[in-house]
Order: structure tokens, then sequence, then C-alpha cells
């Protein structure tokens, strides 16, 4: 099957600055997949060459076995982009906004379609609100609405959850699973690690341009052999030998441990046994998405 | 088809929901402009035999009109959607090079034809117009929109900041305008001005259109409506070539 995306040693270079330094990827169909990374990684700039936007300095992007350049009206339409910042036309309604664009793709008379859309991002009531009279939320569902207006089967989510409350958040994330069990491959940026660690099965990292890390969020989250542990002590006094393994005291007098590996547990429940202190509440918790991708920047 | 037809209708619809502003005052500007022309030069200029000041007056209004909103149309549009951000869903689509041209070409001559007929419209109950060879005045009036709106999509895409666009729109749109025998036959000025008003190509625009209503010009029809032509394919080439290189638009 052709990959949905396939991206060949691709460049960017502005002046002075390598925007993107050779990155080669390919996301299958159907993936929900994740591209991590710091502010000015490249993660927008690699987008942006997918969508056309920007031209690349060398290599060749690829959506659904279409060149972005050569055959770039086909790449276009398998391709759906919500951008990062909150744009808009103030001049038309939701409904002008999402019949334009959809006219734009070629189709006309798309009604139940973009009535579907709307419906499953709660649009339907603002339907003929003119776009300035939106709220922030709304807007960025809107947005969210113009990607999908031609059904493409490549929907790239450019940080769709940047400044929304947890009510849009939770229904986007909803409305996007079910786009991703329908068959549409998902690509998605995310500062938020817990987001992309809870829908990503794939994650790509970038830093400086550069591809650091390429893996499936669970190998990725493997990676991180540790654990921790969270402990609320009886007397609250942790043996001296325990306290090198101290990563964070909490207000509530818990103090969580860094261990290397989960076999250290009993290790730290003998030395407490032998101090005589008496746990009074534990957790062990695994890495999570966050400590992996700091380890990975850190060492890249 | 349905692609180019859309973003048409979308800058049809841009400037038709705002039309207070960018249809009734040009052409209230206009009939200003005639009226205050014609009364303080009524009887002191008679540009072509047997016809009145103001008579003459008109097609030269009617296309400044056409050319600075045609300009107006696309060059704004343009500029607007790139500082405002929207301009990226025309470039996410799969819109062809042509179409896109094409698109805001039209639309911003559409505009241009509307204010024209505004302008006329406005004009009519006070002003006895004849119209010896209406198919001229149209071509000229159509090939002029198109060397506008073609000007304002380079002016529109170069532009970063709208100083910048104010620019090309006052120091050489307007000065080309007023400078191209709007108001006057260029046979009244001294030799190395009308040489100089050779030039300019709005010059042969206004001069041809006003030819398809009096059968009077100063430089012979076939001559203007060639230059004019010439300007208006080499102008659509221009612009089509750096949509389609991307410039400034894709980075």
């Amino acid at each position: 099957m052709i990959p949905a995306i396939q991206v060949d040693q691709v460049a960017k270079r502005y002046g002075s600055l390598q925007a993107l330094a050779g990155v080669s990827l390919d996301i299958a169909q159907g993936e929900f997949f994740g591209l991590l990374g710091p502010n000015g990684a490249g993660k927008t700039t690699l987008i942006n060459i997918l969508a056309g936007l920007v031209i690349p300095s060398g290599g060749t992007a690829r959506v659904m076995g279409f060149d972005v350049r050569e055959r770039y009206r086909e790449a276009r339409r398998a391709l759906g982009v919500v951008p990062q910042e909150l744009v808009f036309d103030p001049f038309f309604t939701v409904r002008e906004t999402l019949t334009i664009q959809s006219g734009y793709f070629g189709l006309a008379g798309n009604r139940g379609w973009i009535d579907e859309v709307m419906h499953h991002l709660d649009l339907t009531s603002k339907a003929d609100t003119n776009m300035r009279a939106l709220s922030g939320g709304m807007k960025r569902r809107v947005l969210v609405a113009q990607a999908l207006v031609h059904k493409p089967p490549v929907i790239v989510l450019d940080e769709p959850t940047a400044g929304v409350d947890v009510e849009l958040r939770q229904a986007l994330w909803k409305f996007v699973r079910r786009l991703n069990l329908d068959g549409h491959t998902i690509v998605l940026t995310t500062h938020y690690l817990e987001e992309a660690e809870a829908l990503c099965a794939r994650i790509a990292m970038l830093k400086q341009g550069q591809i650091v890390a390429l893996d499936t969020t669970q190998n990725l989250l493997r990676m991180h052999s540790g654990c921790y542990v969270v402990l609320r002590l009886d007397p609250n006094a942790l043996p001296a030998a325990l306290e090198p393994l101290v990563v964070e005291r909490r207000e509530d007098g818990a103090c969580r441990l860094a261990l290397k590996d989960y076999v250290e547990v009993e290790s730290v429940m003998a030395q407490l046994r032998k101090a005589q202190v008496r746990v009074q509440e534990m957790e062990v918790m695994r890495p999570d998405l966050e400590e992996v991708f700091v380890q990975i920047m850190q060492k890249a | 088809m349905t692609g180019f037809y859309t973003l048409f209708y979308k800058e049809w619809l841009r400037f038709w929901k705002v039309s207070v502003q960018t249809v009734l005052a040009p052409v209230l500007t206009a009939l200003l402009f005639l009226l205050v022309f014609s009364h303080s030069l009524r009887g002191h200029v008679e540009v072509f035999p047997g016809v009145g000041y103001a008579s003459f007056l008109v097609p030269g209004l009617a296309m400044m009109s056409i050319l600075q909103n045609a300009f107006a149309n696309s060059s704004s549009s343009l500029m607007q959607s790139k500082m405002q951000g929207n301009m990226i869903f025309m470039l996410l689509a799969p819109l062809s090079h042509g179409e896109f041209f094409l698109a805001y070409l039209l639309a911003a001559m559409a505009r241009g034809m509307v204010v024209g007929s505004g302008v006329f419209a406005g004009t009519l109950w006070f002003v006895d117009l004849p119209l010896a060879h209406p198919l001229w005045a149209f071509l000229f009036a159509l090939f002029g929109s198109g060397i506008m709106g073609a000007l304002g999509i380079i002016a529109g895409v170069q532009s970063e900041k709208v100083d910048q666009l104010a620019v090309f729109q006052n120091f050489i749109i307007l000065p080309l305008t007023f400078l191209s025998g709007v108001f006057y036959s260029i046979q009244s000025l001294p030799p190395f001005w009308q040489w100089l008003s050779h030039l300019n190509p709005i010059f042969y625009m206004v001069d041809g259109f006003r030819y398809g209503f009096f059968g009077h010009a100063d430089v012979p029809p076939l001559i203007s409506l060639s230059i004019v032509a010439l300007c208006f394919f080499a102008l659509s080439w221009l612009t089509y070539w750096l949509i389609k290189t991307g410039y400034k638009l894709r980075y």
C-alpha cells in the first residue's frame, strides 16, 4: 500500500537558518502519527512543505503517492490541514466559509457533509454567524471543519489544542479518533505530550531540523527503563540511604523517588523496613512521554 | 471549474457585501469630480468640436473609476488575505495557477465594470453622451480593467505591509491615471508633455475608450488597442508566472 506520507531527504534553508536538514519519514495509511519537538524544531516547516505552503530546498515529499510539487493538485486534494494560527475571513459566516472552502476543492453541493461536520464539531447553532463574532474556541472548530470539507484521506493537525478549553479538546479528540477509525491518516503536532501519548501510535521527534527519534509510542516509553515511586511515610523521615533518589518533595509531605529499574522497588522497601518507617501511601509510576522526550532532547 | 468559480464568487462577494464602500463611494467621487470640473470649466473648454466639457469628461472619469477600482480590488483583497492569514485557505486548495490568476483578475475587472457602469448611470440624467462605437468602448474597458486587475495582483502579492501597497497606489497608479488625459486632451499640452503622455499606457486606454463615445481620438484607436492589448497580455503573463513560482506567496 502506498504510504500516506513519504518524505525523502527534505531540506529547507532560510538564508543561514537550516530549518530542515534532510528529513526522511514514511507514514502508513491509517496511522495516528505524532510529530513532536521543541519550538523551532522544524515541525511546522515540514507540515507546510507537505501542504505546499513552503517550497523545499531539497528532497521530495509525497502525499498519497503524489509529489507535492509535480502533482500538487492531487496532493492537496488528499490533504486536510488545520493550521496553527487562528485565521479566518471576516467577510463570511461559518456556513459560507465552509461552502467556499468546499468549492475550492471542486466540490459543489457539499451541504450534507458540511452539515455533518458542523454537527460533530458543535457548530450547527453558529452556522449563520459571521466569523468575526465567534469566540477563539469556535474559530478553532471552524478551522478543523475547513480542513475536513473535502474528506481528505490524510489530516494534519498543527497544534490544534493550543489555547483551547478542556471541553473542545475532548470533543476534538473524540472526533479525530473517529476519523482515524474510519481510515483517515492523522498527523498531529502538539506540545501537550500526554495528548500525543494517549493518541499517537507512532511518534517522530525533531530537533534542529532533524529527526532524533522515530518509533512506536510504546517502544519510546520502553526506552526509559526506570520508574518513579511516590511515598508518604510515617514518621515522615526518609532513610539517608534513599535521599540521593529523591527527585521531588511535595507540599503534602510525600516524596518522589526515581529508580533505574522496577526491581529496585524491593530494595527501597527493605531500607524502609530496616529504618522502621511505615508506608502510609505508595504509588509506582512508569515514566511518561514527557520524560522520554526530555531525555531524548538532552541526548540529541 | 468549481474551484475557479468559487474563488471568483468569493472575490465578488467580498466587494459586493461592502458595496457602499467599494461601489457607491467611488461612483460618488467620480460624480463630484464631474460636478466641480464641469461647472468651473463650462464654456472655457471645448476639446472636441461640438462636444461639451461635461460630456467629454464623463468617459474619462468612468475609465478612471474602472481602472482604479479594478486595481484596488485585487490588490487590497490579496493584501488583506496575506495580512489576516486567511490566504492559507486558497493556498492549501488544489486550485491551478490559472484558476487562481483568472479568479482574481475577473473579479477585479467585474468591480471595475460595476463602478464604471455606476458612473454612467449617475451621469445619464444630466449629461448628454453619444455612443459612436460601443464595441470599441467595451474593448478598451475590458483591456483597461484587465491591466489594472493584473497590476493589482502583482502589487498585492508583492506588498508585505499596507504602506507598501499605498506607495504603489499613490505614487504609480494615481499619477498615471490623473496624467492620462482624463480631464483634458493631450493636444492641449506642450510638446514635451505630449511626448511623455505617449509613454503612459493609461493614456491609450482613456483615449481609446473616449473614441468609443465620440468617434474622435488623439491617437488612431487601432494603435491604442494594440498597445493596450499588448500591455494586458504581457502583464497577464508576468502575473501568472509570479503565481506559478509562488513568489511571496509560498516560501
